[in-house]
C-alpha cells in the first residue's frame, strides 16, 4: 500500500495548492534561466545569422555590438581587393526611438548591403525581402508593425514588406532591416536648418584650414551637399563584414587585414565571445545570482512545507511505529511525498511556462540541457528538503500514539 | 516456546527521575494472562495503569522486572532481547480510548496496513482485512474513512486492526471511554468474544465497572502497586 499517495489523496486540495505554489516558484527559476538564454540568443542572433567570417571594425574598438565603431565605406573596396576574400559588405547598426501611431517605437536599425544582401537570410514569417534600394523595410513582429504599414523615419516613409520572428537586439529591441543607404539616412537625418548651419560653419572652418589654403577652390564647394565634397567621405559605417572564398586561407586573409593600421579584426567566434563576456556578462551574472537565490528560496519553502506536512501526520506516524512499521516505511512516506511535490511542481512549472513565457517582453528560451539540469536540482532539493521532516518523524515515539 | 501464556510480567517497576525528583510510577507489578483470557486492569487516574500497559506493550521500557510474551523473554529490565518494533508488530495488538485509526486510510486499509507491514501480500491482506471487518460487523463501512464512522464502528475497526496479525496479546487502554454505555458494553463483549474465539490474551485498562462481568480476571492498581482483584460475578 502506498501511504504517500493515500495521504495526498486524503488532503488533495491542500497538496494541490502547495504543488501549484511550488510549481510557480520553479517556473520563475526556469524562466530566469530561459531569460538568460534569451539574452544570449538575442545578443548572438545577428552574428550567427548574418554569415560572415571576419569583422573589420574601428581600430582598438571591440566592434559595433560592444561600442561605437566607425569605419569609412571605402574599406569595403580595400577588403574586397585582399586575395581570398569572396565578398565584403558594409554593416550599419544602430538603435533609434521614434514616435509612431501615437506610441514610442524603439528599434534597432540594421543596414543591408544592397544589392549584395537583400535580407535573404532573415527569418521571415510573412511578406518578402527587400526588392528595392530605398523606402522598404523588414520589421520584427515584436515591433508591432504589420505588413504594408507605412512608417515615417526621418524625412522618408518606409513600407513594411516583410515580418520576421525573433530578430531581437542584445538590448531586447526588435530589429528593423533596411538598406545601408536608408539606415544611414535614418541615422544621420538632420533638419534643413541644421544642414544650412553646418554648411556655413564648414566655410568658416575652411577659411582657417591649411587644406583650403593649399586648394582654395575647395571653399567654393563648402556650401554644397556633403556628398559632393571630394574631401569628405560618405557617412561612415559601423563595420565591414568579410566572407572568405571557399578554399582560401582565412588566417592569411586575417593577417593581411590585421596589418592595416586603422582597423581591428575579429572572427565570428571572437565577436560572439566578446558579446557573451562583455555586453551580456553582467546580465548573465545578475540572472545567475537571482536563480541561485530563487533555488535556495524554493528549497527552504519546500523544506518548510514538508516539515509542516510531517507535523500534521505526526500522530499517524507514531501510530504506524506503534503497530510496528519499520523506519523505511516512515522514510518512504515522507520522501515519496517530497518527490511527488518536486516532480509535479516541475511539471506544472514547465506547462505553465510554455503558456506564460511567450508573453514575456523578452525572449525566454528553454533548452534541454537547462531543463535537465533544473530537473536534477529539483530532485536534489526534494530529497534534501525532506530531511528535516524525516528527522522529526524518526524522533517521534510510538508513545505519542497512546497519549 | 508457546506455553499457553500470552504474557507474563515479573516485578515490573518504572521510576521516573532520580533523587528528590524520583517518582515511582509502578512497583513490582506482576501479571499473568493466558491465551483466551480477558483481564481487566482497574484503578484511578495516576495509578500507573498506562505505565504498565506501555511497558508490556514494549513502548516504554520498565526500569526493572521482566516481560515474557508468548513464552519468550522480551524485556529484562530496560534491556530488550529482540527488535521491539518487529516483535510488537507480530505479537501485540493495540486498541485505545480514541480509536486511533490512521485518518487518511479507509477502514479496510487501516486493517490491511497492519498485515502488509507484517509481510502479507496486498491482495491477501485485503481479503483477510475484509473477513475481519465482516467478523466484527463493520464490513459495510469498509471503504469509509475514519471520520465517516461512528465511535463504535471506529473501535470495531481498531479491534480488527489489533487482530490483523493474530497477536498473542491485545492491549486496550480505556477503549470504551468515548462510547455510550450500550456501545461500551458491546465493545467489551467483543473483546471477550475475540479472546475466546481467536485465542488471544486481552488486557483492558478501564474505569467502567458496569462491564466487569465479561472479564475472566481483574487486577487493580493504586499508587503504582498492582494486586489481583476479586473474581467478577458470573465468571
Amino acid at each position: 500500500m502506498n501511504l504517500a499517495s493515500k495521504d495526498i489523496r486524503h488532503s488533495f486540495g491542500r497538496f494541490a495548492l502547495t504543488t501549484v505554489g511550488i510549481g510557480m516558484l520553479l517556473m520563475i527559476v526556469m524562466g530566469m534561466g530561459g531569460i538568460y538564454r534569451g539574452i544570449e540568443g538575442d545578443a548572438t542572433l545577428l552574428i550567427n545569422s548574418i554569415g560572415t567570417d571576419i569583422w573589420i571594425v574601428q581600430r582598438d574598438t571591440r566592434g559595433p555590438f560592444a561600442e561605437v565603431s566607425r569605419v569609412p565605406t571605402n574599406l569595403v573596396d580595400r577588403a574586397s581587393s585582399v586575395p581570398g576574400v569572396a565578398t565584403a559588405r558594409e554593416f550599419v547598426y544602430h538603435t533609434i526611438q521614434r514616435e509612431h501611431a501615437g506610441r514610442p517605437l524603439r528599434m534597432s536599425v540594421l543596414g543591408l548591403s544592397w544589392p549584395t544582401d537583400k535580407g535573404d537570410w532573415l527569418p521571415l514569417v510573412a511578406g518578402r525581402t527587400l526588392k528595392q534600394n530605398h523606402y522598404e523595410m523588414v520589421a520584427d513582429k515584436s515591433l508591432g508593425l504589420y505588413l504594408g504599414e507605412r512608417c515615417r523615419l526621418g524625412k522618408d516613409t518606409y513600407t513594411v514588406v516583410g515580418i520576421t520572428a525573433n530578430m531581437i537586439s542584445s538590448s531586447g529591441d526588435g530589429i528593423m532591416a533596411v538598406t545601408v543607404d536608408d539606415a544611414q539616412a535614418i541615422q544621420f537625418d538632420t533638419t534643413g536648418e541644421a544642414v544650412r548651419l553646418e554648411r556655413a560653419a564648414r566655410e568658416a572652418r575652411g577659411v582657417r584650414s591649411e587644406l583650403v589654403a593649399k586648394q582654395p577652390s575647395m571653399l567654393e564647394l563648402a556650401d554644397r551637399p556633403a556628398n559632393e565634397l571630394p574631401a569628405l567621405a560618405r557617412p561612415q559605417v559601423s563595420a565591414v563584414m568579410v566572407r572568405v572564398a571557399p578554399g582560401a586561407d582565412a588566417q592569411a586573409v586575417s593577417d593581411i587585414i590585421a596589418g592595416w593600421g586603422d582597423v581591428s579584426i575579429f572572427s565570428q567566434q571572437s565577436q560572439r565571445d566578446l558579446l557573451i563576456k562583455g555586453t551580456v556578462d553582467r546580465a548573465r551574472r545578475q540572472i545567475g545570482l537571482i536563480r541561485v537565490l530563487l533555488t535556495g528560496v524554493a528549497a527552504i519553502v519546500m523544506a518548510l512545507i514538508l516539515y509542516t506536512l510531517t507535523l500534521d501526520k505526526i500522530h499517524s506516524i507514531a501510530l504506524l511505529k506503534l503497530i510496528g512499521a519499520p523506519n523505511t516505511v516512515i522514510l518512504g512516506l515522507i520522501l515519496q511525498q517530497a518527490l511527488f511535490l518536486g516532480v509535479l511542481g516541475y511539471v506544472i512549472a514547465y506547462v505553465l511556462g510554455q503558456k506564460i513565457f511567450p508573453n514575456f517582453p523578452r525572449r525566454v528560451i528553454l533548452i534541454n540541457s537547462d531543463l535537465i539540469q533544473l530537473a536534477g536540482i529539483v530532485l536534489l532539493i526534494s530529497v534534501v528538503s525532506s530531511l528535516l521532516g524525516i528527522w522529526k518523524a524518526l524522533r517521534v515515539s510510538p508513545n505519542e500514539a497512546v497519549g | 516456546m508457546h506455553d499457553g501464556f500470552a504474557i507474563q510480567t515479573q516485578a515490573l517497576s518504572k521510576v521516573y527521575g532520580s533523587g528528590n525528583t524520583e517518582v515511582v510510577a509502578m512497583h513490582d507489578a506482576t501479571m499473568t494472562v493466558r491465551r483466551g483470557e480477558v483481564v481487566a486492569l482497574l484503578g484511578p487516574s495516576g495509578a500507573g495503569k498506562s505505565t504498565f500497559l506501555t511497558a508490556i506493550g514494549l513502548i516504554n521500557p520498565p526500569t526493572s522486572g521482566s516481560v515474557k510474551i508468548d513464552g519468550q523473554l522480551v524485556m529484562d529490565g530496560p534491556d530488550s532481547h529482540t527488535n521491539l518494533r518487529t516483535f510488537r508488530r507480530k505479537h501485540i495488538g493495540f486498541v485505545f480510548q480514541k480509536s486511533n485509526l490512521i485518518p487518511f486510510l479507509s477502514a479496510i486499509e487501516n486493517v490491511q496496513i497492519a498485515m502488509e507491514l507484517n509481510g502479507t501480500a496486498t491482495r491477501s491482506a485485503r481479503k483477510q482485512a475484509m473477513e475481519l471487518l465482516d467478523y466484527l460487523g463493520v464490513a459495510d463501512r469498509a471503504d469509509g474513512l475514519p471520520t465517516a464512522l461512528s465511535g463504535g464502528q471506529q473501535q470495531r475497526v481498531a479491534v480488527a486492526r489489533a487482530l490483523a496479525n493474530k497477536p498473542s496479546i491485545i492491549l486496550a487502554d480505556e477503549p470504551t471511554a468515548a462510547l455510550d454505555s450500550h456501545r461500551g458494553q458491546q465493545v467489551m463483549e467483543l473483546f471477550a468474544q475475540v479472546a475466546h474465539e481467536q485465542g488471544a490474551g486481552v488486557v483492558v485498562v478501564t474505569h467502567d465497572h458496569r462491564s466487569l462481568s465479561v472479564f475472566d480476571t481483574i487486577y487493580e492498581m493504586e499508587d503504582g502497586l498492582m494486586r489481583k482483584g476479586e473474581q467478577p460475578k458470573g465468571s
